[in-house]
C-alpha cells in the first residue's frame, strides 16, 4: 500500500441505508477501504455485515447512501458492472459442471480462446494446491477442497475486489484453520483488496488487516486487531472481542474508583470522569492470580467458586469476600492452577491491575 | 491488480452486441411476457365467467339475478344438495381407507410396498369415468355382482360414491403418504425411551404428525368429487350434481349465464379447500427440521401381516374394478357372450370419427407436455431466481397458483365465454386444439409450477449472485447450471402434464370443435349412445398410453438421465 493509495480509498461507503419494514438492517454507514487491504465484518447474527457485504457486491439494493469503488460512482449498477468476485459459506459450485469448468465459468469459452482458458484454470488449480482435481466433480470433493474451488473460481477473472461471505463457517475446525491461513497468504501473494465476513472473532482477529465490529445495523468500530482488543469503543466490542465482566462503578476521583464496598486505584483519563457512575470492564485474562498480596494494589480476597477447564487454560469464577455487585472471572494457565494447587472453595488473593481497568458510559448495551 | 494473477479481457471478449443489452431489461421483458401469457390463460377466462354470471340470459346486465333464480329452483338447488352430499360421503369413505393404506406403506415394514404403492395410484392413470363404465359392468342391470346392492340401483348416488371413491383414492393417498413419510424418528424414540405405549403414541405422535395432511386430504378429495364431470355423467343416471348441470345449462338449454352462475358455485369448495391448503402448508414446515431424522419401521410380524391383508383387499379392489372394465373392453357381449374379441376397438363401428379422437388427444397432451412444461419451468425459473421487477414476479407467482382453486370444468366454462366471444379476435381459436392444449395447460399449470418451484429452490440461490459476479447472463446459467440440474424435474413435469392431458374431460368438454374431438370426450359419447364397450376400449387405450408414458419416464431415467447426471454420483 502507497501514499496515495491510502489517501483514496479503493472503496468508499457513504452513508449506507437498508431497512426492511420497521428493521433497519443498516443505518448510515460510513467506510473506507484501502488498496490491497484485508478486511473483515464482525459482529453477531443480524447485525447487517452480510447485508452490507451483498451491498457492496450489488446483489441487494440500499435504500440511501453511495459506493464507490476505484473512485466510480457503482451505487446503482448491478452486480456485473462491478469488478469483484464472491466466495459464499455454501461453496455455491455447480454441481454439474467439473471443477475445471467451474473455474473457468466466468473465462470466455470462444474457441480461439480455450488454450489461454485453460492455461488460466490450470494455474489456478495450482495456486489453490489442487493441480489433479480439474476433472471431478464438486461433489466428489471435500469441503475445504470445494471452498478452495470457488475462491479459484472467484479469482479467475481477476477482478479488483475479493468478498468472502463466511466462507469457513461450514468447514470443520482444523480445516478452517489451515484455509484461513492459506487465504490471508493468497491475498497478500495477489494483493487483492478483501473483504470477509465473519462472526467468529477469532477469524477476524487472525486474518484481517482491520477489523470492522458491526452491531444491530451500526458500526462500533473500525481499527486493528490489536487496536479493537486492546481499546474497545464500547461494551459491546469489548465483550464481543474476547471476553470481560462487567461492575457497576462510580468514580470517585482522577484515580479513585468505588465498586460495591471496594474501593480501586485506576489510571486517570480513558473515560473515568470523577463523579460519574459508569460500567467498569475487566477482562478475564488480565485479572493477577498468584503471588498477590494482601496489601498490593487493588488486592482482593475471592473465594473460587467453580473452576472450568478450558485445555490450555483454567476459567475460574471468583466470589470477592467484600461485596462488590458481582463476580470476577480470571483465566489462568494450566501450569499456574497447578502451581497454585487451585481447587473450588479455595480462598486466595488476587489484584486487578490499575491498567487492566476499562471504564465505559453505563447506559450502553453489552 | 494482482499482479500474481495476469487477468484475461473478459468483459471485451464478449459480443459487443450482447453486451449492450442490460439484463435486467431482458429479465424484466421475460417476466413481463410471462404475466402476459398467465393473464391471458388464466385470469381473463376466470373473468369472464364472472362477468357471464351477471348478465341476463337474453344479454344485459342482470346483477345477481341469476343467484336468486338459482336458489328459487328447487331443481338447481336439489343438484347443489346432491354435490355436497356425494362429496361428503366420499370423503367420509376415501380418507380413512386411504390413511390406512398410508400408514400401512409407511409405518409398517410389511412387504411389496413399491408395487401396492404403483397398484393404488393406478385411477391416476385413466380419465374418471372409467371407473364409473367399470362399475356399470359389476354392479350395473347386467352387473356381475349386481346382487351386493340388494335390489338397489347402481345408476345413482350409490354408484356415483363407489366410483368417485375409487377415483380420488390415490389423490388422497398421496397427501396422506407425504405426510406421514414427513415424521421425525426421534419423537418415536422419545416416546418409546419414556415407556409410551402404541395406542398412546398413535394418538399423541402420529395423529398431530398427519393432521395437516388429512385436513388436505379431505378438502382436495371434496372438491375433486364436486367438480368431476366424467363419473356423474356416466352412472349418475337422473341424480344431478353441480358438474351435470353446468353441464346441461350449457350445452343442453344454451343457457351460459345459469352456466356460469353454477361454475362459481363449483368454486366455493375448491377455493376454500384452497386457502384451507395455504394455511396448513404454512404451519407443515416448521413440523419437520433439517435435522430431524426419518422414521425407520421395525418388522412387527403381526401387525405387517394384518396391513398387508388390508393393502391387498384395498388394492385388489381397485385393480379389480379397472381389470373388469379392460376385460369387458374385449368381451363380445357382456354378460352374456363372454368370447373375447377385439370387435369395439374399431371405434368407427360406434363413433362416426373412429380413431381419430385418439390421435387428437396424444397430439394434444404430447404438445402440452412439450410446450407446457418448457412454459412452466422457464416461468418458475423467472418467479423464483431473478430479483427484478418483484411486482411482476408476485403477479405471475399468484396467477400461477391460482388454478388450483378452480375445477376444470369451471376454468372450461370461462374459456367458453372468454374464447368465444365474438368480441375477442382470439376467437379464431375456439375449437382448436392448440385452445384444447392451452386450456389444459391451465388447468394443471399450478402443480407443474410448484414442481418446477421446489425443484429450482433446491438449488443453491447463490447461484444467480455468483454468475454475476463473474458477468455470465442469467439465461448462460440457467440453460448450463440450472436446468440441468432439475433435468429429472422436468421430465417428471411433461409426463404429468402428458397424463393428464390424455384423461381429462370435465375442462375441455366445452371446448373441442368437429375435427377436434378428444379421446375423452369420445368415451362420454360412446357411453351416451349405449355402445359401453367402445367407451371402455378408448379408456383402456388411454390408461395404456399414460401407463406408457409413465414407464417410458422410468425407462429414461434410468438410462440416459442417469449417464447425464453422473455428477450426482459420490465417486468418479
Amino acid at each position: 500500500m502507497t501514499d496515495a493509495d491510502a489517501t483514496s480509498p479503493f472503496l468508499r461507503v457513504r452513508g449506507l441505508s437498508k431497512r426492511y419494514g420497521s428493521f433497519r438492517a443498516l443505518e448510515a454507514i460510513d467506510l473506507d477501504v484501502a488498496r490491497g487491504e484485508f478486511v473483515c465484518f464482525l459482529g453477531p447474527s443480524g447485525c447487517g455485515k452480510t447485508t452490507l457485504l451483498r451491498m457492496i457486491a450489488g446483489l441487494d439494493r440500499q435504500d440511501e447512501g453511495r459506493i464507490e469503488l476505484g473512485s466510480v460512482d457503482v451505487s446503482t449498477a448491478p452486480p456485473a458492472d462491478r469488478d469483484f468476485g464472491i466466495v459464499f459459506q455454501s461453496y455455491a459450485l455447480f454441481p454439474n459442471l467439473t471443477v475445471e469448468a467451474n473455474i473457468a465459468y466466468g473465462l470466455v469459452n470462444r474457441r480461439t480462446q480455450r488454450a489461454r482458458v485453460k492455461a488460466r484454470v490450470a494455474e489456478l488449480l495450482a495456486l489453490i494446491g489442487l493441480p489433479e482435481q480439474g476433472d471431478k466433480y464438486p461433489g466428489q470433493l471435500s469441503g475445504g477442497q470445494q471452498q478452495r474451488v470457488a475462491l479459484a473460481r472467484a479469482l479467475a477473472t481477476s477482478p479488483s475486489l475479493l468478498l468472502l461471505d463466511e466462507p469457513l463457517s461450514a468447514l470443520d475446525a482444523k480445516v478452517r484453520t489451515r484455509l484461513r491461513e492459506e487465504i490471508r497468504l493468497l491475498q497478500k501473494r495477489l494483493g487483492i483488496t478483501t473483504i470477509m465476513v465473519t462472526h467468529d472473532q477469532e477469524e477476524a482477529l487472525a486474518m484481517a488487516d482491520r477489523v470492522v465490529v458491526m452491531n444491530r445495523g451500526r458500526i462500533e468500530q473500525v481499527g486493528t486487531p490489536e487496536a479493537i482488543y486492546r481499546d474497545p469503543a464500547s461494551a459491546f466490542v469489548a465483550d464481543f472481542i474476547g471476553a470481560m465482566t462487567f461492575l457497576d462503578a462510580t468514580v470517585e476521583g482522577e484515580h479513585a474508583l468505588r465498586v460495591g464496598a471496594v474501593d480501586l486505584v485506576c489510571e486517570g483519563g480513558r473515560g473515568f470522569i470523577p463523579g460519574s457512575p459508569i460500567r467498569l470492564g475487566l477482562r478475564p485474562e488480565e485479572i493477577r492470580v498468584g503471588n498477590v498480596a494482601p496489601g498490593d494494589v487493588n488486592a482482593l480476597e475471592v473465594r473460587v467458586r467453580s473452576l472450568e477447564f478450558l485445555g490450555s487454560f483454567y476459567r475460574a469464577r471468583l466470589e470477592p469476600s467484600r461485596d462488590l455487585g458481582g463476580g470476577l472471572v480470571a483465566d489462568l494457565s494450566a501450569n499456574l492452577s497447578g502451581d497454585l494447587g487451585l481447587a473450588e472453595g479455595q480462598y486466595l488473593y488476587v489484584s486487578l491491575p490499575p491498567k487492566a481497568l476499562r471504564a465505559f458510559p453505563q447506559t450502553s448495551a453489552a | 491488480m494482482a499482479e500474481g494473477a495476469p487477468a484475461i479481457p473478459l468483459p471485451a471478449a464478449l459480443p459487443r452486441a450482447l453486451r449492450r443489452i442490460p439484463e435486467s431489461a431482458v429479465a424484466t421483458l421475460l417476466i413481463a411476457l410471462l404475466c402476459g401469457v398467465l393473464v391471458l390463460i388464466i385470469a381473463l377466462p376466470l373473468g369472464a365467467l364472472l362477468v357471464k354470471s351477471l348478465e341476463a340470459p337474453s344479454g344485459g346486465l342482470a346483477g345477481l339475478d341469476n343467484f336468486r333464480t338459482y336458489f328459487a329452483t328447487p331443481t338447481l338447488v336439489g343438484a347443489l344438495v346432491n354435490s355436497l352430499t356425494i362429496a361428503g360421503l366420499t370423503v367420509a369413505i376415501v380418507v380413512p381407507l386411504a390413511f390406512g393404506y398410508a400408514y400401512a406403506l409407511t409405518r409398517t415394514a410389511m412387504a411389496g410396498k413399491g408395487l401396492l404403492f404403483a397398484a393404488a395410484l393406478l385411477p391416476i392413470f385413466a380419465p374418471s369415468l372409467l371407473s364409473g363404465i367399470a362399475l356399470t359392468y359389476i354392479l350395473g342391470n347386467q352387473g356381475i355382482l349386481r346382487g351386493l346392492l340388494m335390489g338397489h340401483s347402481v345408476y345413482g348416488p350409490i354408484g356415483i360414491v363407489v366410483a368417485e371413491c375409487l377415483y380420488a383414492f390415490p389423490n388422497a393417498l398421496i397427501i396422506l403418504v407425504t405426510a406421514l413419510s414427513l415424521s421425525d424418528g426421534r419423537l418415536y424414540e422419545a416416546a418409546a425411551a419414556m415407556g409410551t405405549g402404541r395406542l398412546r403414541t398413535f394418538a399423541t405422535v402420529t395423529l398431530p404428525g398427519a393432521r395437516y395432511g388429512l385436513v388436505s386430504a379431505a378438502f382436495v378429495v371434496f372438491t375433486l368429487v364436486v367438480t368431476d364431470f366424467g363419473i356423474p355423467k356416466v352412472i349418475g343416471g337422473q341424480y344431478s350434481v353441480l358438474a351435470t348441470d353446468a353441464y346441461r345449462q350449457v350445452v343442453g338449454q344454451q343457457n351460459f349465464p345459469m352456466g356460469a352462475v353454477v361454475g362459481l358455485l363449483m368454486l366455493v369448495p375448491a377455493v376454500i379447500a384452497f386457502g384451507v391448503d395455504r394455511v396448513i402448508q404454512r404451519r407443515q414446515t416448521s413440523l419437520l427440521s433439517a435435522r430431524s431424522v426419518p422414521y425407520e419401521p421395525k418388522p412387527r410380524p403381526g401387525r405387517d401381516r394384518a396391513f398387508l391383508a388390508y393393502a391387498l383387499a384395498v388394492a385388489g379392489v381397485i385393480v379389480a374394478t379397472y381389470g373388469v372394465a379392460v376385460w369387458a373392453s374385449f368381451i363380445r357381449y357382456w354378460p352374456y357372450n363372454l368370447a373375447l374379441t377385439l370387435d369395439h376397438y374399431d371405434f368407427a363401428g360406434a363413433d362416426a370419427d373412429g380413431w381419430s379422437p385418439y390421435w387428437n388427444s396424444l397430439a394434444m397432451a404430447a404438445s402440452v407436455a412439450g410446450i407446457g412444461t418448457a412454459v412452466v419451468f422457464c416461468g418458475a425459473y423467472l418467479v423464483e431466481k431473478l430479483k427484478t421487477f418483484a411486482a411482476g414476479r408476485m403477479l405471475a407467482q399468484f396467477l400461477a397458483m391460482l388454478p388450483l382453486a378452480v375445477p376444470g370444468l369451471v376454468l372450461g366454462l370461462g374459456y367458453v365465454f372468454f374464447f368465444n366471444a365474438p368480441w375477442n379476435p382470439l376467437n379464431v381459436l375456439y375449437g382448436t386444439l392448440a385452445l384444447l392444449a392451452i386450456n389444459t395447460l391451465a388447468h394443471y399449470y399450478t402443480v407443474a409450477h410448484v414442481t418446477a418451484s421446489t425443484a429450482l429452490k433446491q438449488i443453491d440461490p447463490e447461484f444467480e449472485a455468483v454468475s454475476a459476479s463473474l458477468k455470465v447472463p442469467f439465461w448462460r446459467t440457467f440453460t448450463r447450471v440450472s436446468l440441468p440440474i432439475c433435468l429429472p424435474t422436468v421430465l417428471e413435469l411433461a409426463v404429468y402434464l402428458f397424463v393428464n392431458a390424455m384423461t381429462t374431460v370435465s375442462a375441455v368438454i366445452f371446448l373441442y370443435g368437429a375435427d377436434t374431438k378428444l379421446a375423452s370426450i369420445a368415451i362420454v359419447h360412446m357411453d351416451e349412445a349405449g355402445t359401453t364397450a367402445s367407451a371402455a376400449a378408448m379408456a383402456s387405450v388411454i390408461m395404456a398410453t399414460a401407463l406408457g408414458a409413465r414407464l417410458l419416464l422410468a425407462l429414461v431415467n434410468r438410462g440416459a438421465v442417469s449417464r447425464l447426471q453422473r455428477w450426482r454420483r459420490r465417486e468418479a
